[in-house]
């Protein structure tokens, strides 16, 4: 993989997710010679090596339980987690915050949901709607033709809704519910809560040599028929059969390197293998490295002609971060004991959901969430059933409690809130003047905080979740959160839905990028993750990223073509 | 389920599907809990499936002393005994599971240690005697007064805290194991063709009264 140093490529990418991966898929079909930087190491969901689909929890000693580079369990296909050795971040007093990062090639696509909804119409506009953030300076129309690219590339199934502000893409067949997704979605439809097929991107049909999901619930653990959406199977490894693309694992990326005339001229990272520091060339450079790792590369990229650091002359670089709001509530059917045995593996996620379904003029915080739901007869494994005493037997041991299990497996369903978050000016990452990680990089410190209108819609979440349950004839065990523990609102960056800190604008006076994501004062800059987004909406953040990012791909190809990059 | 059933069923849940890009002995490994969880439930055909076969009895835990691993194999079969449809935790393998968790958890280790502690000093207060010297009807009279948190004397909160970590750890062991598995009846970890849905005999179940 090692490239002479004289070679200069047409694109350095730093990321190998979402962003990063769209961003070389469209490059390197268009011919561009593009290097890609990826802080961890090499992963092919396809190879049985890497992926651990189909393993029965006994097949592992740990029966499928956490361990310190899989937090989420050792057969979660995503590598790395809240905390990396040797690479900290530090919060400001006060601050609550949980920052995932993946350390693998995919980046975190290795780990998400797969829930692919497109930002509304609504979404695009919140301030010229009610007054609060900002608006984005384009519209669902000017990324509406790249959303559907993206469903066609990648492929995402669902059902046509005509909502108007959770736009229906280019579906494949939605799987029918399980069976306990029936009683919550008959729940709903009683309550007046819009509950419709979930939007994954899960293919159910053959897809550009795809074969179609085969319904083994296990999408987290790297899916070996690539029948789900993750940065490498979908977009590295086709990019990488153009021939145009070069791979460099293990690279962390120290700073954008710029020339005299301020221009970028490559990056510097660090090997991690042997600790040495190299850099690659380039004629254009595109950070897509993750919303907070982009903007922390930005201003670490100083230099005289860049002061405050790279497309930091307005000094918004860091600001505006948001995270998805979110809160979890889980309760006890008693119609579902008993359950009848068969197969509810399904996909690896939820096949409903229910996206926003009211007017925020009559409640009393300004943005909406969508609810995910769980539950089901999924893979016993390490874990299974904690917490038997909440059950009504109070807990017990021997063979009534062995009895108590098999009744109430299945009988639990749980429902999360997923809502917007309004940027705030206490919610900010800065450089850290102090720490540096392990390899001599200054580190991000975050400071966070809520406001009324976070608290006061998780609020309504937890009132809602508890109204369906208790609807679906269950209980809750747990209170309701009080007002002093937030109503259970999540930290910051629990949810890993965090963007902003690189917006996008029409005036480099408040923004860091153009509305082409192509960096203020920098024209051979581009940022192609969540970093851009002027707002967070109700929506899960890939869908638009690969949609950006596809749209910044395209406008580089074209300026490249008529000669002004 | 009748033996043409049962045949019925797995044929159809072993339908892989055609062009499918995966190893056939993957998919046959994967699949191979099916048929046991579809065959009629018996602790004897169970145990034998035990998810340490080999050797269990010149097993040595790194984890635990001799008196402490006597008194946890005690202790899991009381959590989770043998009956007519599966074996007990023991059976299962419980034991060597916790073990290796133990060996990868030092908090673990603490509350388990500790935990154990507790039992026999609780035994040694009431009856002068340590958990396993105690009779059956002593050892239940411990486990009563810890099991049901919401009904336990407030004194002892550290045996009641034990015993749900311990209820907790041997349901993780024995529920992801062969045993449990097929105890259990879960039938899923299989590629199915095409996705039908809810079953009919489940859809009806769900809409009942």
């Amino acid at each position: 993989m090692t490239q002479p140093r004289s070679t200069t490529y047409d694109v350095a990418i730093v990321g190998s997710g979402a962003g990063g991966g769209m961003a070389a898929y469209q490059l390197t079909k268009a011919g561009a010679k593009v290097v890609m930087l990826e802080a961890g190491s090499w992963w092919d969901n396809a190879d049985p090596t890497y992926s651990a689909m189909l393993k029965m929890p006994y097949d592992s000693p740990r029966r499928g339980a956490s361990t310190p580079d899989r937090p989420f369990g050792e057969w979660d296909a995503c590598i790395g987690g809240w905390t990396i050795p040797g690479e900290p971040y530090t919060k400001a007093e006060g601050t609550k915050f949980d920052w995932w990062r993946g350390r693998m090639l995919g980046g975190r696509t290795n780990h998400w949901g797969r829930i692919s909804l497109r930002f509304g119409p609504d979404d695009f506009r919140r301030k010229s709607l009610d007054g609060m953030g900002d608006d984005w300076p384009i519209g669902y129309d000017d990324l509406k033709p790249w959303y559907d690219e993206v469903d066609r590339l990648i492929g995402i199934f669902g059902s046509l809704e005509n909502l108007p502000n959770d736009p229906d893409g280019i579906f494949h067949p939605a799987p029918a519910p399980r069976y306990y997704e029936h009683v919550v979605k008959d729940t709903c439809d009683t309550m007046g809560v819009t509950c419709i097929p979930a939007r994954l991107s899960v293919i159910t049909k053959p897809l550009n040599g795809r074969s179609p999901c085969h319904y083994c619930g296990q999408c987290n653990r790297g899916c070996m028929t690539n029948s789900n959406f993750s940065s490498p199977n979908v977009l590295i490894f086709p990019a990488m059969k153009t021939g145009n693309l070069t791979l460099i694992t293990d690279a962390m990326a120290r700073e954008v390197l710029t020339g005299p005339d301020g221009r970028a001229t490559g990056v510097a990272y660090v090997d991690k293998k042997t600790g040495e520091d190299r850099e690659v060339r380039a004629r254009i450079v595109v950070l897509a490295a993750s919303a907070l790792e982009s903007a922390r590369l930005l201003l670490n990229s100083k230099s005289s002609r860049h002061p405050n650091g790279l497309a930091n002359a307005s000094g918004v670089v860091g600001r505006y971060i948001t995270d998805t709001t979110g809160t979890d509530v889980a309760g006890f059917i008693p119609r579902l004991v008993d359950v009848p045995r068969h197969n509810a593996d399904g996909v690896g996620g939820g096949h409903i959901y229910m996206p926003w379904w009211l007017d925020n003029k009559k409640l009393d915080f300004p943005r909406g969430y969508h609810i995910e739901v769980w539950g089901g007869l999924g893979m016993p494994s390490y874990g299974f059933m904690g917490g038997i005493q909440s059950y009504p037997e109070g807990g017990g041991y021997g063979a009534d409690l062995k009895q108590q299990y098999r009744r109430y497996w299945g009988a639990t369903v749980g429902f999360s809130g997923r809502g917007e978050m309004i940027p705030n000016d206490k919610s900010f990452v800065e450089i850290d003047p102090v720490v540096k990680d392990r390899f001599g990089i200054p580190v991000l410190r975050v400071h966070w905080e809520w406001r009324d209108a976070e608290y006061l819609q998780v609020k309504h979440m937890q009132e809602t979740f508890r109204a369906i349950i208790a609807e679906m004839g269950g209980e809750v065990w747990s209170a309701m959160p009080t007002r002093e523990q937030g109503y259970g609102i999540a930290n910051g960056g629990a949810i890993i839905h965090e963007l902003g800190g690189v917006r996008m604008g029409r005036s480099d006076r408040d923004s860091a990028l153009n509305a082409n994501c192509q960096a203020w004062g920098c024209d051979n800059l581009f940022v192609a993750d969540g970093g851009p987004f002027v707002s967070q909406a109700d929506k899960n953040p890939t869908w638009t990223i690969l949609a950006l990012s596809m749209r910044t791909s395209d406008h580089i190809i074209r300026q490249r073509r008529a000669g002004a990059l | 389920m009748s033996e043409m059933n049962r045949r019925d069923a797995l044929q159809h849940l072993l339908a892989v599907p055609a062009g499918m890009v995966i190893a056939p002995e993957v998919v046959e490994r994967a699949a191979a809990h099916v048929e046991a969880a579809l065959a009629p439930a018996t602790p004897e055909a169970s145990s034998e499936q035990g998810a340490q076969p080999a050797g269990r009895a010149a097993y040595s835990p790194k984890q635990f002393t001799t008196d402490e691993w006597r008194l946890l194999r005690v202790l899991v079969d009381y959590v989770i005994p043998r009956d007519v449809r599966s074996g007990s935790a023991t059976d299962a393998g419980v034991p060597e599971f916790m073990d290796f968790m133990l060996g990868e958890s030092a908090g673990m280790r603490t509350w388990m240690k500790n935990g154990l502690g507790w039992m026999n000093a609780e035994c040694r207060a009431r009856f002068g005697k340590g958990f396993v010297s105690c009779t059956d009807t002593q050892r239940r009279v411990v486990l009563d007064a810890i099991a049901y948190p919401k009904k336990a004397a407030p004194e002892l909160k550290p045996g009641v805290d034990f015993f749900n970590n311990l209820r907790n750890l041997t349901a993780s062991g024995f529920f992801s194991s062969r045993v449990g598995i097929r105890d259990l009846g879960y039938i899923g970890n299989v590629p199915v063709a095409k996705w039908e849905g809810t079953p009919p005999q489940v859809m009806a179940w769900v809409k009942r009264g």
